[in-house]
């Protein structure tokens, strides 16, 4: 988690994830971490003692339905915000052919790709497919709420749903988590929002060819401003 | 529960408990069951209210519903009912049958090995299942569990209560409170050997009177059961309210419950461990330095100045 490197024009580098963005990712990681804490003594009692983290097993058992509904509302909104870089292109599946170079470092040998790779892009689409999931299977077991309700198959089924759709969505998260440390800058991008230049260009080429182009244009247009306002005071 | 507590060494198996529990008190240690022979029952209820006066529960008094089945379903504070049903026999004859419905105490019971609270449903050595309300967390797994459909859960307190064959009326020495309260021998209390055989008994002479296909209902399939039926037309359990025919463990909450968990939780600690190795090996992705990767905007903006023309 080493910070950008300051470049020799103190290049404030690019914009990767805007504060709406970075706190409503963390409002979803921090909540889905204290769901896998608070379902897994549910899950298994290897893990029974983390309910004393949730002030007890009833409490533990009170408390994951509500966490649940919090994430899962946060979930939507950035769902819906990340839905179209998370689309998968034909450059994603060529990256993901070439995992080997992916996981052994040789990032020469990748694809340029956009603003998410095919590792996030995944993350991403599994978790759209698990949370709601997990939310439906969550709701049809609740105690007191809409268990008493459901017939006892749905019950059935819902349990073991949750469970196997919370074990995906676990490893799944493990991995995120484990790629936020691994990759140097992608931490800091979703704590601070910036990356550096040649971090953009190394990771994400085409992305990073497009905010550059965006720059541009956008220096263009304030030069073409200036000189014409220039050449309206010259008059 | 009256009286007082159980000997704790008498609980042979534990809810969402990997280790053994106490197994050496095995000398002399008979299971018991209670026998309903549901040929004797006049639906008289006096077990009802048996139940309800030793286990000091006092249900609402609900509404009549055109049946004589009162209350119409188990509750959390009515922990055995009487269900009444009319049966059309070959003959065209009319039949009440009438079964009480409680908790049938399984060998290998359904809530237990879905309850996910350490300690909160148990088995004694007497075969009797019991719920322990201290560790009991209301998450409602042990409903996924029975097969029955017995356990219900409180709305006033979100514990899970069901029959507990009178465990402490047992523990010292005395039947459960229905048996004692049956005034036509229906329900009878002893080990599971000794019912057997009474029922054995029962079963003939019911097979004697013409019914055929008398029989003992003491499911297999939950590895028997401590409260066993005698039941005139045995080959149609489902004929007594719907009592299941060949009862089991849902396979669903076996495959969430059984051997995929403890495979599960190795496979997430794995994962992490996954991860760590392959930052020891791997090593990280680190941040590129190398100015010259990047064009600077000046250099992009000579560019495409050299372009226009």
């Amino acid at each position: 988690m080493n910070e950008p490197k300051p470049h020799a024009k103190s290049d404030p580098g690019i914009l990767r994830y805007d504060a709406f963005s970075r706190i409503n990712h963390w409002l979803i990681a921090i909540s889905f971490v204290m769901l896998v804490l608070s379902g897994l003594p549910l899950f298994h009692p290897f893990f029974w003692s983390l309910t004393g983290l949730f002030g007890g097993p009833t409490m533990t058992r009170i408390l994951h339905p509500y966490i649940g509904l919090f994430m899962s509302l946060f979930f939507v909104i950035m769902a819906i915000r990340f839905f179209k870089v998370s689309l998968i292109k034909r450059h994603d599946i060529q990256w993901l052919k070439q995992i080997k170079d992916v996981l052994s470092n040789h990032d020469e040998r990748l694809p340029p790709v956009g603003k998410n790779n095919a590792g996030q892009k995944l993350v991403y689409w599994i978790m759209v497919l698990c949370v709601p999931l997990l939310l439906v299977t969550g709701l049809l077991i609740w105690q007191p709420y809409f268990a008493d309700a459901i017939p006892i198959t749905l019950r059935r089924l819902a349990a073991f749903g949750h469970a196997y759709v919370a074990f995906l969505a676990i490893i799944t998260l493990i991995i995120h988590i484990y790629s936020g440390i691994w990759v140097k800058g992608s931490f800091t991008a979703m704590i601070r929002g910036r990356v550096s230049k040649p971090w953009a260009k190394h990771h994400h080429d085409l992305w990073y060819e497009e905010e550059m182009e965006k720059e541009r244009k956008k220096r263009e247009k304030s030069k073409r401003q200036h000189q014409i306002m220039t050449g309206e005071k010259s008059q | 529960m009256r009286g007082d507590q159980i000997n704790l060494q008498n609980i042979v198996k534990r809810s969402a408990t990997q280790v053994p529990s106490p197994q050496e008190r095995d000398g002399g240690v008979e299971t018991v069951t209670k026998l309903i022979d549901v040929s004797r029952c006049i639906g008289c209820k006096a077990c009802q209210v048996a139940c309800s006066e030793w286990n000091d529960l006092r249900d609402e008094v609900g509404e009549c519903v055109g049946e004589y089945d009162n209350p119409t379903d188990l509750t959390p504070n009515t922990w055995q009912v009487m269900r009444f049903n009319e049966h059309e026999n070959e003959q065209g004859n009319l039949e009440w049958l009438i079964r009480k419905d409680n908790c049938m105490h399984c060998a290998e019971p359904g809530c237990l090995a879905a309850c996910p609270a350490p300690g909160a449903i148990v088995q004694y050595a007497n075969g009797i299942v019991d719920f322990n309300s201290e560790h009991c967390i209301g998450c409602g797994y042990c409903v996924t569990g029975c097969p029955f459909d017995v356990p219900r859960i409180s709305k006033k307190d979100s514990k899970a209560y069901k029959c507990t064959l009178c465990s402490d009326r047992v523990s010292h020495g005395l039947e459960p409170a229905c048996v004692k309260s049956c005034p036509t021998g229906s329900i009878m209390f002893g080990t599971k050997e000794d019912m057997l055989d009474l029922a054995e008994t029962r079963t003939d002479f019911l097979k004697g009177r013409g019914y055929e296909n008398a029989g003992i209902y003491d499911p297999q399939g939950v590895g028997g059961t401590h409260v066993i039926y005698v039941l005139q037309h045995a080959d149609k359990p489902e004929i007594y309210n719907g009592l299941p025919k060949d009862p089991r463990i849902s396979p669903l909450v076996e495959g969430w419950k059984g051997i995929p968990k403890p495979l599960a939780s190795v496979a997430i600690g794995l994962a992490a461990f996954a991860g760590f190795f392959h930052y020891l090996t791997a090593g990280p992705k680190e941040t590129p330095e190398e100015e010259e990767e990047v064009r600077t905007d000046e250099e992009r903006d000579q560019e495409s100045e050299e372009k226009r023309p």
